[in-house]
Order: structure tokens, then sequence, then C-alpha cells
């Protein structure tokens, strides 16, 4: 706990805390109890709405979850693809920019800010758009188109935040790795794909991490646009048949945490892993700057 | 014809809906989220475990998930308000558990030094987080909180998007659709209104945090 606020408790304080404990689990209680029973009152807990979840022997349960299975494999298609291509992209966005010199990188920076600071929803409509409105041609593409505007509208947005946590990494580095690299006689760009990338990579590890939480959760803003049958979407349309949207989007809601936290939990061991490795801390402060995801 | 400068009042009004949903949203998470912040670090363990557990599920869970639970959930126990107001709700709940985790690097920034010193020299509890400790874990909060909001405003195109009326995306909806415009450059014009807000924030928060690095 942060003791920067508090003494050490003496034995009063600590009364006290207990006490503060005691009240607060009651009226946390009390609200646990109101919720239910409102959810009780309206027949939440009937069977009739729980069932095709939870119930083997419900005759659409099968069905249900199949469909459910389903949106999943379809969440996990659109992000896996979305993040392979953002860090390939993004690699590529990013050591262009540290590659480049001040004026010739500008339109490079440009594009990088318009991205970063578009929605991604909007990026994603507005690739369904583009590809409506002109003759660019998708179908080719394996899967459905939905899929692909998803995809590319990911991608456009999650390369350019991958660029900029790779050259947070490379600026973390000693200064000495570059010379050295250039003083040996490589290239410049033998120094970045042989030197500093590698190394920024192992340094932004957990902040890359972190970034494919913030991708996985974003596949679901699709839903909203109907573009693409992912998790969510399929969870609203079981929903609008069984009637029962509090308990189908519970069930969505506790697949997409327990993904999200194994994977922030991943992130976390390989922090601590990193920082046990090489016996510091200025990585995971490199790490904290460039991330600002929500 | 041209389907934006043509409709110029009609992007300014959604503009300013949208500026409004970002800016109720804004002072929402801000305090439910300090609150949150106030719960994690306070003596009393149930409000402690309340914190982390309310952070450790909004933060893994996708905002679209909130959106639709309280949109669609919610009517479901008798809970019935306009879209506006759900849309808020969930920006605020998803939001606050950022927040809190933000106000929460701040505090945990402060060296313990600082407390210890303030002890030190006599200065009482209330003095020492008043005058201390406060000040500059506020201070250093104010960058990531700032990150944090700015994607909160970026996020709240979600909210556009899943319809609250009157907002930016609405006027784009009934420009290409209902009478007939070009999709692409009518929201060419939305995307610009979003820009103008989510860049805007940027250069503030780069200007704030300079200013605090002068002032360090």
């Amino acid at each position: 706990m942060s003791n920067v606020l508090y003494d050490e408790p003496g034995p009063r304080a600590r009364r006290r805390a207990l006490v503060g404990t005691v009240i607060s689990l009651v009226v946390i209680a009390f609200l646990v109890y109101v919720a239910l029973s409102r959810l009780a009152d309206r027949g939440q807990f009937s069977m009739d709405l729980w069932g095709p979840l939870i119930d083997p022997s419900n005759e659409v349960f099968s069905q249900v979850w199949e469909l459910l299975f389903e949106g999943l494999r379809n969440t996990v298609v659109a992000a896996v693809l979305a993040i392979a291509l953002s860090l390939v992209l993004g690699t590529v966005l990013g050591s262009a920019r540290m590659m480049l010199g001040r004026w010739q990188r500008l339109p490079l920076v440009g594009l990088i800010e318009l991205f970063r600071g578009l929605p991604v929803v909007v990026t994603i409509f507005y690739v369904y758009i583009l590809a409506q409105s002109t003759d660019v041609d998708i179908s080719w593409l394996p899967g459905e188109d939905g899929l692909w505007y998803l995809v590319i509208g990911l991608t456009l947005y999650n390369s350019v935040i991958i660029a900029e946590i790779l050259r947070a990494g490379v600026a973390s580095l000693p200064r000495g790795q570059r010379e050295a690299a250039l003083a040996v006689g490589m290239t410049p760009r033998q120094t970045m794909a042989t030197v500093l990338l590698p190394q920024a990579f192992r340094t932004m590890l957990p902040a890359l991490i972190s970034q494919l939480v913030v991708i996985l959760k974003d596949t679901s803003i699709v839903a909203v646009l109907g573009l693409y049958t992912e998790l969510l979407r399929q969870g609203n349309l079981i929903a609008l048949n069984l009637d029962n949207p509090i308990q189908v989007l519970f069930v969505v809601g506790v697949i997409f945490i327990l993904l999200n936290y194994s994977l922030s939990r991943l992130a976390v061991w390989v922090e601590r892993w990193l920082s046990r490795a090489r016996g510091g801390t200025s990585a995971m402060q490199a790490a904290e700057g460039a991330v600002a995801q929500t | 014809v041209d389907p934006v400068l043509d409709n110029l009042d009609l992007y300014w009004s959604g503009f300013l809906r949208s500026l409004g949903i970002c800016l109720w949203a804004m002072v929402g998470s801000l305090l439910l989220g300090t609150l949150i912040a106030a719960f994690r670090v306070s003596p009393v363990a149930s409000l402690r475990g309340f914190g982390t557990a309310w952070v450790t599920l909004l933060r893994n869970c996708p905002l679209t998930v909130v959106l639709f639970f309280m949109a669609f959930g919610l009517p479901e126990i008798g809970i019935n308000f306009s879209y506006y107001v759900f849309g808020v709700g969930a920006l605020i709940l998803y939001t606050s558990a950022f927040v809190c985790e933000a106000v929460r690097s701040g505090i945990n920034s402060v060296q313990a030094g600082q407390a210890e010193a303030a002890r030190a020299i006599g200065l009482t509890f209330t003095q020492s987080l008043r005058d201390i400790v406060l000040p500059q874990a506020l201070r250093s909060s104010i960058p990531p909180v700032g990150s944090v909001i700015i994607a909160m405003f970026k996020n709240s195109a979600i909210v556009g998007a899943f319809g609250v009326g009157q907002d930016l995306w609405t006027v784009g909806k009934n420009l290409s659709s209902a009478q007939g415009y070009d999709a692409l450059p009518v929201f060419t014009g939305v995307a610009i209104g979003y820009l103008c807000i989510t860049l805007t924030a940027g250069a503030l928060l780069a200007l704030a945090e300079r200013r605090l690095e002068v002032a360090r």
C-alpha cells in the first residue's frame, strides 16, 4: 500500500480502520442486495432467460453456444490479423520516421498525427465508405468484406501507435549503441534493423502487449456500426431473438474480461521478468511514458 | 453544391453537441475516477477491494459492452433514460477506471522521503498531506490523466456512432442517407470535426506538460 499518505497505524487508527471496513462492507452488501432484489423482482433470474446459456438440456443451448463461439472466433481472427498487420506496418512507419531527415519525414509525421487523432470508429467507418464510393475491390481478400473494413481501420490506428512506442523504445537506448554500430561500418538501415529495433522491441514489450489488449477490445467497436459479426454483435443478435439482453451481454462481458485480463497479466509478468533480467526499472518507466491507451 | 460548406450550421450544432458529450463525460469520469482512486489508497480494506474490482472489471471490458449493457440491459429492469444519458454514463463508468489508475500512479510517484521529511520537521498529518504530498501527486498525475481524457474524447465517437441524436455523427448520417449527399465528403466533415476536438485537446495537454516541467 502507498505509505506516503499515512503513518504506521497505531492501535486507535487500526480500530478506526476496522470500523470503517465493517461499515463500508455493510454499505456495499446493501447496494448489492438492492441490485439483486431489483433483478429478482423483474424475473431476471428465471431459467427462461438463463436456460439457453447455462442449461445444457435446454433446446437452444448448443445452438446459442455455437453462435457465441463463432462470434468469438471472428473476434479473435480480426484481432490477430489487425495485430500482425499493425506490428509490421508500425515497425516500417516507426523506423522510416527515425531514419528520414527532418524535412523528408514531415509528411510521415503528419500522417501519424492524423491517424493518432482520429477516433478508431471514424477510421473504420471511413474505410467502409471509401470502399463503397470508390471502385476499390477488396472481395479478393479471404473472409467477408466487413472483416477487412475492421482490420484495415484498426491497423491504420494501431500501427501509428506502435510506431510511436518503438520510437520511444529506441530513444530510451543509450546513444552509444547507434554510434558503435555506425562506427564499425554498418549502414543506417543495418543499424536500425539489427541493433536498435531488436532492443527497442524488448524494452517496449510490456507496452506492446498492452496495446494488444486495446486492439482486442477495439474489435467490438464494429458492433456499433454493424459491419461484421464479431462476439458482441453476435451476442446482440442472440439477445434480440431470445429477448434476454442482460444475460447474454453478461456472458459476452465475462468472456471479454477473461481474455483481456489474462493478456494484461501476461504484460505485467513480462514487465517483471524484463526488469529482473536487467535489474533496473528504466524500461518500465519508458514504457509507462509511451502508453496512454484506454 | 458542397455537402459540407452548405451545411456548416448543421455541422456546428452537431459539433457543439459532441463537445457537450465530451465535457459531461470528462467532469463525471474525473470525479468518479478520483473517488475510486481514493478508495484504492484508503486504509479501509473493503474499500480497497471494491476499488480494485471496479478497475479490473472496467479496464478489461470493451466500452461497447458497457454501452450495450446500459442501453439494452437496464431498460429490462425498469431503468429508462435517453440514449444520451446512457451513452455519457457508459463513457463515465469506463473512463473512471483509467482515471483512477492515472491518479493512483501520481500518488505513488511521490517519494516516501517527502512525507517522512514533512513529519520530521513537525508538520501534522493534515499539513503534510495538504502542503507536501497532494500538490506533488496532483502535478505528476496531470500528464497521464490528460492522455486518458483525450482517449475518452476519441471514445465519445463510439457513443455518437451508437446514436445519441443531434451530434456530429447523426448529422453525417442524416446528410448522407436522408438528404442523399455523397457519404465520402460528408464523413470527411465529421472526421474533421472530431480532429478539431482531439488535436486541440492534445495541444493543450502538451502546453500544460511543458509549463509543469518548467515549474519543477
